[in-house]
Parts: C-alpha cells; sequence; structure tokens
C-alpha cells in the first residue's frame, strides 16, 4: 500500500500541468472562472485542443485511439485539466459512443463514427429519458418500426444535455413490445439534423440552457445506424452503466470549485475579518475538504479495483451518490459565502450576452447558479434514490 | 393562549387568497417576472384598494391598524403566489423605519401616500462588506451646516428600482461597526447624486446598489435621533424576519403540496411514485419542516412587537433559524422528488426553491442567527 504518485507520474502531472496553461484559450477559462455560461462553440474549440493533444479519449483503448494512460495517469490528467480551469467537456461520443462501438458496433459504423469522436468534429448526446419514462427507463416507448432500410421513428425524448450543440444522439428505442419491457428495447444512432427530428431548448432553474427535448415525428434512421441486434438494447446500457461511472472527473470538479471556495473566503468580508477566519465557515470548509478527501480515497481505491476483464461493479453506485452530494455541499458553500451578493443574477449577463455594468465580486455567477444548476447532480444519471437502491439490492443483498 | 385568527383576521386571509389564486397563477407570474417593472402597478393599485398597503400603519395615517399578525396573513398567503410586488421592501422595512421611527412630520409625509400606493419605498442597510451585521456601515454622512452630505455605496437593497424614496443607513460618526453614530435618511430617488444600477434577483424579484456621491439632504430627512440608528434599524429588520418568516411559511406550503400532488400521480415502476417508502418517509419530513416553521412564524409575529429588545432578538433568531432550516429542506427534497421536471424554469417547483433559498440568505442566515441567539 502506498499513496504516493511515483517520480513518473510526478513528472506526467508537471507536464499536463503546463499544457493546459499555455493551450486553454483564455475567454473559455474566465468564462468558467466566472460561472458565465458556455457556447456550443466554446465546448467545441476546446474539445478539439484535447482532440490534438489526444487526451479527448482516455478512456479508450490504445489501438482504437486512446492515449494509454494508467489509472494513475488518467487521474492526474482529468485532475490537472479541471485544476487548470478547464471546462467540462460534452462527452457522450467518449464515454458511451467509443465503448459500445469497440464492443458492439459494425467495422463500417468504427470506420463512420469513432474518428470524428476522436477530432471532436461530431459532438454527441445521449438519448435515453422520456417524459414517462426516467428512474423507470425500461418503460420507454419512442418507436422505431422497421420499414425497408429504415426505421421509423415517433416519440419524444427528454432532459437531453447538450442537443443543442450535438450533431448525433445515441438513443434507445422501442423496436418491439416483449412481455418483459427490457426485451424490446434497441440502440440506434441518430442524426440530429433527419428531417422531421426537432430540438426544443429547456431553460432550467439555474437560468442557463442546459439540456432539451427532442421530437421525433416518423424520422426515418437508416438500418445500418442501429448497433447490435434489435432487443439489446438494455444490455448495452448496462455494459455501458460501468463505463459510465468508472471516471474521476467528478472528483477534480470538486477540487477546483473547493479551491474557488477558499478563494471568496478569503475574499468576503465578515465582522471586517476575512471569511474563511469566521468560525463557523472556515469549520464547514475544513468539513468539506475532509469530506472531499474521504471521496477521493474511496473513488481511487473503486478504480484501482477495477480492470478490462472486471469492471466496476454496483460499488459505483457509492462514488455517484457522494460525489453528488459533494457537488451540492461545495454549490451550496459557495452561495453561502456571498450573502447578499448571491441574490443578484442578471440572466442575459450569465449568459454572457450582456456588458451591463459588473454587480458585486466576479465571481458572483458562481454562487446562485451553480447552487441550483448543482440540484440536478443528484437525479441526473440515475436519483440519489435509485443509487441507494441499487447498493441495498446489488450490494447488500437487502 | 390563543393560535385563532379573529373574525376579521378570518376575513383578511380569505380575501388575500382569493386574491392570489385569481391572479397570481403559476403562468401569470410568470410573465410578470419577465416584465421591466417585475411587478403589476395595476396589483399594486389593488392592494391599495384593498388596504394591505397601510395594514400595519395606525388609521390616523390612513393605516388599517393591524398588528404583526396581520401582516403574517398577507406575507404568508404572498409566499403561496410568490408574489412579485416590492410590499416587503415599501410597507415592512420602508414603512416600518418611518412608524417606528419617524417624526410626526414623516409619519404624515409618507405613511398615507404609502398605505394609498402612491408612494413606493426602500431601506438600503446592506454593504458590500456588510454581510448581515448591520452595525458595518461605511456609507458616511456628514454634517454641512443645516444638512447632510452622504457618500458610499448600499448594496442589494430590495425594491430600489421601484422604490421613490430610499431609506439610507449611513454613519454620523464613529468607526465601521460601532454600535453607536449609525442614522437612517429618507432620500429621494432621484435627488442629485443618487443613482441606482438595478437588477433582477436570483428569484426573479428586482433589487439594486445605490450609489450615493455627495447626496445633500435636510436635517428633516433624518429618521430618528442621530447616530442613534442601531436599536430602531434592528426593529425594523425583525419586523422583516416576521415578514418573510411567514412568506416562506406560505412558499413552503405551496411546494408541499405541490409535491404531495406528484407523489400521487407520477408513476415510474407501474406505480406512483408515492408508493415508495423512502419517499414517503422523505415528504413526512417535509410536511413535519413545514409544522415546525408555522409554529415559528405564528411565534415571530407574536412577539416581534415585545418591549423587551433582548426577548425580541432571541425570539426572531429562534424563528429565523428555524425558518432557514425548513426552507432549505423543503426546497431541496422538493426539487429532489419532481426529478427532472423539478429542474426546469417552466415548472413551479423550482421558483418555490428559489424563493426559499434567498430568503434564508436574506436579514441574516441560519448561522448568523444561531450566533446572535447564542450571545444574546
Ligand atoms: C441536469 C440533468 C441532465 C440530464 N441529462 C440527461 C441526458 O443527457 N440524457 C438523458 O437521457 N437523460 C438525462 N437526464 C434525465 C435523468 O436521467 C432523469 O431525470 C432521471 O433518470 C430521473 O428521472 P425523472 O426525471 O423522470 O424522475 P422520476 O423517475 O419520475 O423520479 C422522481 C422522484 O422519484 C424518485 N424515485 C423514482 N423511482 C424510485 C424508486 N424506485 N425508489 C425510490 N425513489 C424513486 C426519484 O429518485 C425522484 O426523486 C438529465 C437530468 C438532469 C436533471
Amino acid at each position: 500500500m502506498d499513496l504516493r504518485f511515483t517520480p513518473e507520474e510526478q513528472a506526467f502531472r508537471k507536464e499536463v500541468r503546463e499544457w493546459v496553461a499555455a493551450n486553454l484559450p483564455r475567454d473559455i477559462k474566465e468564462k468558467v472562472d466566472r460561472g458565465i455560461e458556455l457556447t456550443c462553440d466554446d465546448f467545441s474549440r476546446w474539445m478539439r485542443i484535447l482532440s490534438e493533444r489526444g487526451w479527448i479519449a482516455t478512456n479508450w483503448p490504445k489501438e482504437a485511439g486512446g492515449p494509454g494512460l494508467n489509472i494513475a495517469q488518467k487521474y492526474i490528467l482529468e485532475e490537472e485539466i479541471f485544476l487548470g480551469g478547464a471546462p467540462r467537456t460534452v462527452h457522450f461520443g467518449t464515454r458511451m459512443v467509443g465503448p459500445v462501438l469497440l464492443r458492439y458496433g459494425t467495422e463500417e459504423q468504427k470506420k463512420k463514427y469513432l474518428p470524428k469522436i476522436l477530432t471532436s468534429e461530431e459532438i454527441w448526446c445521449q438519448g435515453y429519458s422520456e417524459p414517462g419514462a426516467g428512474s423507470d427507463l425500461a418503460s420507454l416507448k419512442t418507436s422505431a418500426v422497421r420499414d425497408g432500410d429504415h426505421y421509423v421513428v415517433n416519440g419524444t425524448k427528454i432532459w437531453t444535455s447538450y442537443a443543442h450543440c450535438a450533431d448525433r444522439m445515441f438513443a434507445l428505442v422501442r423496436t418491439s413490445v416483449e412481455p418483459k419491457k427490457q426485451d424490446g428495447i434497441t440502440v440506434l444512432l441518430i442524426d440530429l439534423k433527419l428531417p422531421g427530428l426537432t430540438v426544443r431548448p429547456i431553460i432550467t432553474i439555474d437560468g442557463r440552457h442546459h439540456f432539451n427535448q427532442e421530437f421525433f415525428d416518423n424520422v426515418r434512421v437508416p438500418v445500418e445506424d442501429r448497433v447490435g441486434e434489435e432487443g439489446q438494447g438494455w444490455a448495452i446500457a448496462k455494459y455501458l452503466l460501468g463505463h459510465e461511472r468508472s471516471n474521476g472527473s467528478g472528483v477534480s470538479m470538486i477540487k477546483w470549485r473547493a479551491t474557488k471556495l477558499r478563494e471568496m473566503a478569503s475574499k468576503e468580508r465578515a465582522d471586517g475579518e476575512r471569511l474563511e477566519n469566521e468560525p463557523a465557515f472556515r469549520r464547514k470548509i475544513a468539513e468539506l475538504e475532509s469530506d472531499l478527501r474521504a471521496l477521493e480515497l474511496t473513488s481511487l481505491r473503486v478504480l484501482a479495483s477495477a480492470s478490462a476483464d472486471k469492471p466496476i461493479g454496483p460499488e459505483a453506485s457509492v462514488l455517484k451518490f457522494r460525489m453528488a452530494c459533494m457537488q451540492q455541499a461545495v454549490t451550496e458553500l459557495m452561495m453561502e459565502a456571498g450573502a447578499y451578493y448571491a441574490h443578484p443574477l442578471d440572466r442575459e449577463a450569465l449568459r454572457g450576452q450582456s456588458n451591463a455594468e459588473q454587480v458585486g465580486p466576479d465571481y458572483q455567477f458562481r454562487m446562485a447558479p451553480e447552487y441550483f444548476q448543482m440540484r440536478g447532480t443528484s437525479i441526473a444519471g440515475g436519483s440519489n434514490e435509485i443509487q441507494k437502491n441499487i447498493i441495498a439490492k446489488r450490494v447488500l443483498g437487502l | 393562549m390563543d393560535f385563532e385568527y379573529s373574525d376579521d383576521q378570518s376575513l383578511l386571509k380569505d380575501s388575500v387568497d382569493r386574491f392570489i389564486q385569481n391572479n397570481y397563477g403559476f403562468e401569470q407570474r410568470r410573465k410578470l417576472v419577465a416584465t421591466d417593472e417585475g411587478y403589476s402597478d395595476k396589483n399594486w393599485s389593488q392592494f391599495a384598494e384593498l388596504g394591505w398597503l397601510g395594514m400595519p400603519f395606525p388609521e390616523q395615517y390612513g393605516g388599517f391598524g393591524g398588528t404583526p399578525v396581520e401582516t403574517m396573513i398577507v406575507m404568508e398567503a404572498f409566499g403561496t403566489g410568490l408574489v412579485a410586488e416590492p410590499y416587503l421592501p415599501t410597507v415592512v422595512l420602508g414603512g416600518g423605519a418611518i412608524l417606528h421611527g419617524g417624526s410626526e412630520e414623516q409619519k404624515q409625509a409618507i405613511l398615507p401616500a404609502v398605505a394609498e400606493g402612491k408612494l413606493k419605498l426602500a431601506l438600503a442597510f446592506a454593504e458590500r462588506q456588510s454581510r448581515y451585521n448591520l452595525a458595518d456601515v461605511e456609507t458616511s454622512a456628514k454634517k454641512d451646516g443645516g444638512s447632510y452630505v452622504l457618500n458610499g455605496m448600499k448594496g442589494v437593497v430590495f425594491g430600489a428600482p421601484s422604490a421613490d424614496k430610499i431609506i439610507v443607513v449611513a454613519r454620523t460618526s464613529g468607526q465601521s461597526r460601532d454600535a453607536d453614530g449609525i442614522s437612517l435618511f429618507l432620500v429621494d430617488k432621484d435627488a442629485q447624486g443618487l443613482r441606482v444600477r438595478g437588477y433582477p434577483t436570483a428569484d426573479g424579484l428586482r433589487a439594486g446598489e445605490v450609489y450615493l456621491d455627495n447626496v445633500k439632504v435636510g436635517a428633516d430627512a433624518l429618521v430618528g435621533e442621530e447616530g442613534k440608528g442601531l436599536p430602531l434599524l434592528e426593529k425594523v429588520i425583525d419586523h422583516g424576519i416576521a415578514a418573510i418568516s411567514a412568506e416562506a411559511v406560505g412558499a413552503m406550503k405551496a411546494l408541499n403540496d405541490m409535491t404531495l400532488e406528484y407523489l400521487k400521480t407520477r408513476e415510474q415502476f407501474g406505480q406512483p411514485i408515492g408508493r415508495f417508502q423512502v419517499l414517503q418517509h422523505r415528504m413526512v419530513d417535509m410536511f413535519i419542516a413545514h409544522e415546525e416553521a408555522k409554529s415559528m412564524a405564528m411565534m415571530a409575529a407574536m412577539r416581534v412587537d415585545e418591549a423587551d429588545e433582548t426577548e425580541r432578538k432571541k425570539a426572531m433568531s429562534a424563528a429565523k433559524v428555524q425558518i432557514g432550516k425548513s426552507a432549505r429542506y423543503v426546497g431541496q427534497q422538493g426539487i429532489q422528488l419532481h426529478g427532472g421536471i423539478g429542474m426546469t424554469d417552466e415548472y413551479a417547483a423550482g421558483h418555490y426553491f428559489k424563493r426559499l433559498t434567498m430568503i434564508d440568505r436574506s436579514f441574516g442566515d441560519t448561522d448568523f442567527h444561531l450566533k446572535r441567539f447564542a450571545d444574546l
């Protein structure tokens, strides 16, 4: 047992840090820093920069174009990217489509889609949820009916993150109605520009445009864009779960936020002193940081126990749950730090669409909007309740 | 001991509830807060006609002569509809400062005009560095012959954009955070040297930064005694606490009702999600949070006029601590139990959550009031 990084790993950390400092565009860094909404173009620009360096598909095997990093290196890479002030990426292509096509895709599909994911020329979104199918995903109804060389798709998907920035959707659809509802589900890769498909923006409570609803009105999807067999969709989605939850980027982002929280607490004043010296707030920061260590170590422990032939099991739900709690805790403290200055919220300025005179500190938008937005982390990707159900059933056998 | 409303109070409650039902549907409110002003003049006139704008003022000033219980009734109903009109800044804070500290002339000049809906007010107390400490005042007021010259900046002044007059808290002597040397001034919004940078707040209301650059006011602008303004300010803010506690209770009730209904109708896994025991217990905890908050809001209304200052402050701090805890729990879980739809701007739950969150950030958060309670 040893917690230290090797000299090679430390050198790698230095390399990443310097690269991020030199390559992260200033305007993007500033937006992230200030909590201003990023445009699709911002995401795409940064993803292409990562692509050029070969650091976009960190979870792909080397043969497929991944950088061939070990667990420690991947962890270091993610951490240095976030601590360097970079935004998250729209990662459905690398996190979902890549692993699925590598395992289930045809040669043509791999050739058609993987290269453009690697170069970030194409952005993907995840079309799972529907108005009537959230936690109970298997009850999804969007139908795909075979008509010659096409599937005719009808229905609606909702809460689709970044569909407004995406070119394509990785979708779960129903190709047949079976006694067991998991059985009639199929994966389709859908070009979002196809006729009959519309994307409606949904503004979230923080005032930003994060997710969308899509309507499918007789959208004709070529049969060659079906992944695996008809009815294999549920098995593919389950295969993916391990991949989705096996990344540590949540921890790095929380770490970045914790450094920002400290910065804010050193600037805000309480009774003439720095807020970081106010006893109650000081304890809260200490508690957050010690909780963060517990999460980080647990996360590393789970990652280290996994390997190619032994993917992460239901224990991943422990991480998912704790990460949501910590994202919420750190943003709540940021808002608390602001006191009255958590109130002002000019939505146009938040979305980078106004040059009006600044109100309050320049980290204004990291307070209320981030806190509001992070309420979604305990809902998205399997709610806290669902994670606990998984742990209760599949880990504890209750 | 009596927790029942009088007949008049019951009538008042019915009339405010009815107003909310007819005029404050979620879509109506959404449209309203998206306008430049963020509220409706028509509603404001109706408040005047119904006597709500003069609720706490004595009859000789055109008021209704109501107690804080009447204010509680109004504010609780306002909370259920998330009323956006600047009632709190005008009637409770600005009106309160004049009512509790103003001269006879000031009362006669201001209170009837407020009651008639002709005059809106704001109370500018916070500053960039002050957090919730009411004595942390750096804005200065220097005596210059028979007048005062005000300089500085007041931050996050609720209702500043709509106010005709702003009551500015400034320091006439002493150092920042000294209890002595704080004075209140009634200033015209269009006074020379006064500038308001207005903005929407996270909960859809309006506030503003108030910049004072050599603003000259006469001695008659002084509200209360020079240098002795802190006890007055504390009293007014305590009235503010009682009022927003009631508002929070109304908002919690609305959010709880909406969430309970959702648990009964939303189906996943072939059953209403309210069948899942973990959600039942959560809903029960939300119900309990509201009940306790309601008790404390009632206590706040009944104790805010308490003559013993220490007792009053303790009571208001205790109320605010409970409101903060309950508002946070009900707000967060209200979103959680709705799933994705709870996160959207087009659904009401999030708007209640946001107002509840901001109430916790007004007039002192939970930590601030725990400390004040302990120190008293
Ligand atoms: C910010 C955000 C981004 C998202 N991005 C995407 C995306 O890109 N693509 C996509 O497909 N989807 C996305 N989603 C949707 C997300 O996966 C769903 O919101 C989630 O699965 C919950 O489904 P629901 O919203 O229908 O809530 P419901 O399933 O209706 O849940 C409502 C409440 O009931 C609880 N509940 C449900 N079942 C049980 C049970 N058995 N036991 C106990 N409690 C239960 C839930 O925990 C929740 O509190 C996103 C959601 C959010 C908030």
